[in-house]
Formats: C-alpha cells, sequence, structure tokens
C-alpha cells in the first residue's frame, strides 16, 4: 500500500473516533455544573486559537502576511455587523487585493 | 436542517474552492484522485488534510503526517463534548451525526451556548461536506488548470470567518478572558510546538473561569 493511502486510512479512522468522542460517549449524561461552566469558555477559547493560527501561523513561524488584512477587513465587517457571507467575500477580497500589490 | 443549509450557503463556493485547493495539492504530494477524495469523504476536516499532503510532499514520514494531522484535529474531542447533551438516540445515529461536526457547522450552531441547535450543526455539516468532497474531485480531476488558490485571498477569508464567529461568541467577560488567554496561549506556542498543539492547548484558557467560582 502506499505511503498515500496509509495516510488516508490513519487519518480517517482517527479522526472519526475523535469526532465520536462527545456525541458517542458524553451524550446523554448529566453535567455537574462546573463542568458546564468551563465548557461554555472552551469555544471562545479555541475561536480565538483558530483566528491566531490561520492569520500569523506558517507552519512553525508566525508571519505578518496578506490574510492580516483579509482579518482586518473581516474586523471592519463585524463592527457594522455585516452578514457572514459579507464578511468571508471581505476578507478574500482583502487577502487578495494585498496579495497581489505586494 | 434547512436553516442550517441555508445559514451555510455563502460558505458553499469557498468550501468547494478549498476542497479544489486540497485536491491539486494532494496530486502534487503523489495521491492519486480517488485516495484524496476518500481522505475529504472520510476525515472531512480541512486543516488536517492539508497537513498531511503536505508533510508527505514535502519527503516527510507517514507517521509524522499522521500524528501532525490528527493533533490538528484532536481539537474535536474538546468540541464534540460542548455539544454532546444536544445528540441522542441510537449510537449508530449519533456516530453518524457527529462525523458532521466541523469548525464551521459547529460554532454557526452556536456550539458551546445556551442556543446550540443540532439541526443547524446537521444542515451546516451536509452542504460543507458536499462542497468540500465535490471541489475536491473538481481539484484532483482537472485542477491543474486553476491555478494557486492562495491568490484569491482563501485563506484569509477563513481567518476573516473565524474572527466574526468568534465575535458572536463573546458574550460575558468571561469567555472574553478565555478568548483572550487562548490566542496568546496558541501564539506563545505556535513557535515551538506541531501544528495542532497550539489549538488544544488553547483549551486550558478556561483555567481562568476555574478561580472566578
Amino acid at each position: 500500500m502506499s505511503a498515500a493511502w496509509i495516510a488516508v486510512i490513519a487519518v480517517g479512522a482517527g479522526t472519526l473516533l475523535l469526532k465520536a468522542v462527545g456525541p458517542v460517549v458524553v451524550s446523554g449524561r448529566r453535567l455537574h455544573s462546573r463542568a458546564a461552566e468551563l465548557l461554555d469558555m472552551v469555544a471562545p477559547a479555541i475561536l480565538a486559537a483558530l483566528v491566531v493560527t490561520e492569520t500569523f501561523a506558517s507552519g512553525r513561524s508566525l508571519v505578518l502576511d496578506a490574510r492580516l488584512a483579509g482579518v482586518a477587513a473581516g474586523l471592519v465587517a463585524v463592527f457594522f455587523r455585516a452578514p457572514l457571507w459579507l464578511v468571508v467575500v471581505v476578507g478574500a477580497l482583502a487577502t487578495a487585493l494585498v496579495r497581489l500589490v505586494s | 436542517m434547512r436553516r442550517g443549509a441555508r445559514i451555510a450557503a455563502p460558505l458553499f463556493p469557498a468550501a468547494a474552492a478549498l476542497g479544489a485547493s486540497f485536491g491539486v495539492l494532494a496530486r502534487t504530494a503523489h495521491f492519486d484522485a480517488l485516495a484524496a477524495v476518500v481522505m475529504s469523504a472520510t476525515t472531512f476536516a480541512g486543516s488536517a488534510q492539508v497537513a498531511t499532503v503536505s508533510v508527505l510532499g514535502a519527503g516527510g514520514g507517514v507517521a509524522a503526517a499522521i500524528v501532525a494531522a490528527l493533533l490538528l484535529n484532536a481539537r474535536y474531542a474538546p468540541i464534540g463534548i460542548t455539544v454532546a447533551q444536544a445528540f441522542r438516540g441510537h449510537v449508530l445515529k449519533r456516530f453518524a451525526q457527529s462525523q458532521l461536526v466541523v469548525d464551521e457547522s459547529w460554532a454557526l450552531a452556536g456550539g458551546g451556548t445556551k442556543r446550540f441547535d443540532r439541526r443547524v450543526l446537521l444542515g451546516v455539516g451536509a452542504l460543507l461536506w458536499i462542497a468540500w468532497v465535490g471541489g475536491t474531485a473538481i481539484g484532483a480531476l482537472v485542477g491543474q488548470t486553476i491555478g494557486d488558490p492562495a491568490k484569491f485571498g482563501l485563506d484569509g477569508a477563513f481567518a476573516a470567518l473565524f474572527v466574526a464567529l468568534l465575535a458572536a461568541q463573546l458574550t460575558d467577560r468571561r469567555r472574553m478572558a478565555a478568548a483572550v488567554g487562548g490566542a496568546g496561549i496558541a501564539a506563545a506556542l505556535i513557535p515551538f510546538t506541531a501544528p495542532g498543539i497550539p489549538i488544544i492547548a488553547a483549551t486550558a484558557a478556561v483555567a481562568v473561569g476555574w478561580r472566578r467560582t
């Protein structure tokens, strides 16, 4: 079997299990209120981390590139309460423009 | 589910284009077209798939590629736990539905908040899956003629999307503190750890709420 297929099968099976942990194993059980409070903060923590990695990470380096323009434009759109699709379009346009001229 | 599909509709072209770019990238890393499409259909997680083909394409070993991808996807364990209460019914049904959890479907459905709607998650997830797998097939078969997707600014578009999703989550001071902490942890770890670790480690930011209660 080629390396590609080994990776496809292993990553696929592992991801299947990771996604199933919550809905299959934890589902239906009542959570302690303290646990629920902590879980409440997982979402903003992970999303903030995703913003940082999607904007600044390039492998193991932190870089400033055209993506930052996309994020800045997206922030302005969010500030003016633009719908989600507009945030995405504005983000793509700003990123592509800066990449074009730099 | 229909509401979820409507919410996700604007993301459809972006997801399809990213899927196509994955398809192109996979071919350059010596994946055959079928392997690329099977990976999109089963793994259904952009960053992990891109990491896999990047590591293999750069001549890294298959073990390194698998570890990198699974580290990136490890966040789906805590993400799945935040919405676990909403999943009911037979274990196979819950298993099948859990596969539609991706960052975007979870966040758009209000994951981690009281207004979480499982049907919205399933609608968004199903539509994005179609876009992602279809896009991958197009990219893997005819992609070499499209060119580099980065020039369309798609990477910046997804970063902007996460900004908007995060903004919707910042409803009280504790969540803001968790976001600031998560961003700080991620930024601090990026230079020192494999991709994926910074995102997992960011969940440690919930500790700020531990002493406040």
